[in-house]
């Protein structure tokens, strides 16, 4: 039963085997989507492109659903996936400062690899940026770490936090998904083209 | 007219195909390792490789630092960094296929190149630092912690787009 890796099903070995060649198909569908452009993410906050809204929200959906009925299936046991821990303070002000940073810099971590790998310049430039912003963090981290570590409400999930079955959320996630992409191309369809 | 068509050269994949193949992609990954995708995660090691090659001492003293420091192995020995070696020959492969490999400065008309890195640079700066506050980028904390419900990963990504909107208005000139 999965995960393959941690259960020992996939020898170790194959590790970073894997590593590359997921990276590779992260990268290549990243990029195939349109995602090394900043112009087309940051249209998704313009109303003139929803590539990101569609493809952000598609994949989870997709991931989610697949997750969920592989566990029903007892194909992987979710319970030993890893939940990105909620730290709730740092998750906010975290998300905020990336969501300046986004709409300063048209990229985020992922997409700006895939910018730098086609040769878009403003893309390296980000990515010194977020060396940077990384290297600032780490050298004033006993100042940011009580804020940091502070508010930890440990790997939780909607199911702790909502107190209702799985099911019910993913279907309600599904809902919302759906009409985020009707809504979206109402907005667009109103919404001045910009070329890029 | 031409030449807006040669501009526009921008054929990628219907979003929703794009978005299946990334939730199929997650998924794998889950299966694979128990865990999820990344991003930022293979520039932290970078910077504490460097950090640790120029001043180790300090590197070690560093209470963030030391946390990824192992005696005798590198802190480059990491799965998020062979996963972002992947998604860089990943991208460079498919940008190859249909012709979009360039090196340039992509920006709107109305800016200047030198304008568009500025804010490049200033942007991935406050994208590194609110990354590691948030223990993650788009990738491995709002994406991947949606994938298995993560109630923080649905904050990190409201909080992300909730900025992103609220903020829009004051960077409108370098987009539209």
């Amino acid at each position: 039963m999965g995960p393959l890796i941690p259960n020992g099903i996939i020898p170790e070995d194959w590790n970073y085997i894997i590593a590359i060649l997921i990276g590779l198909a992260f990268g290549y569908i990243l990029e195939a989507s349109g995602f090394s452009s900043s112009r087309k993410l940051a249209g998704v906050f313009y109303g003139y492109d929803f590539a990101v809204l569609k493809v952000f929200f598609t994949s989870a959906v997709v991931a989610v659903i697949g997750l969920y009925y592989m566990d029903y299936l007892n194909w992987v046991d979710i319970s030993q996936l890893y939940v990105h821990p909620t730290y709730l303070w740092a998750a906010i002000i975290g998300g905020m400062i990336m969501g300046v940073g986004f709409l300063a810099g048209g990229f985020c971590p992922g997409t700006s690899l895939c910018a730098v790998a086609i040769g878009k310049i403003d893309g390296m430039v980000f990515t010194l940026g977020l060396i940077i912003g990384i290297f600032i963090f780490s050298e004033s981290f006993s100042a940011l770490e009580p804020f940091f570590e502070g508010s930890n409400l440990g790997n939780i999930t909607l199911v702790d936090t909502l107190g209702i079955s799985p099911y019910w959320i993913i279907f309600v996630f599904t809902i919302i998904a759906l009409v985020a992409f009707a809504f979206s191309d109402w907005v667009r369809s109103k919404v001045k083209k910009v070329f890029y | 007219m031409k030449d807006k068509k040669q501009q526009n050269r921008h054929v990628y994949w219907n979003p929703y195909f794009g978005g299946f193949l990334l939730g199929l992609l997650i998924l794998f990954t889950f299966y694979m390792t128990g865990r999820g995708l990344g991003a930022s995660g293979a520039l932290k090691s970078s910077v504490v490789t460097m950090v640790n090659t120029v001043a180790p001492t300090h590197a070690q003293n560093n209470t963030y630092y030391s946390k990824f420091i192992k005696e005798g192995e590198s802190p480059m020995n990491n799965w998020l960094v062979f996963e972002a070696i992947g998604v860089l020959l990943g991208a460079f492969l498919s940008g190859a296929f249909t012709g979009r490999l360039k090196l340039k400065v992509q920006h709107s008309p109305k800016i200047t190149s030198k304008r568009r890195l500025i804010f490049a640079l200033a942007g991935g700066l406050l994208f590194g630092l609110g990354a590691q506050i948030a223990r993650g980028c788009t990738s491995g904390a709002a994406l991947s912690g949606m994938a298995v419900l993560s109630t923080g990963g649905f904050i990190t990504m409201m909080a992300i787009f909730g900025t992103g909107y609220a903020v829009a208005y004051f960077f409108r000139k370098n987009w539209i």
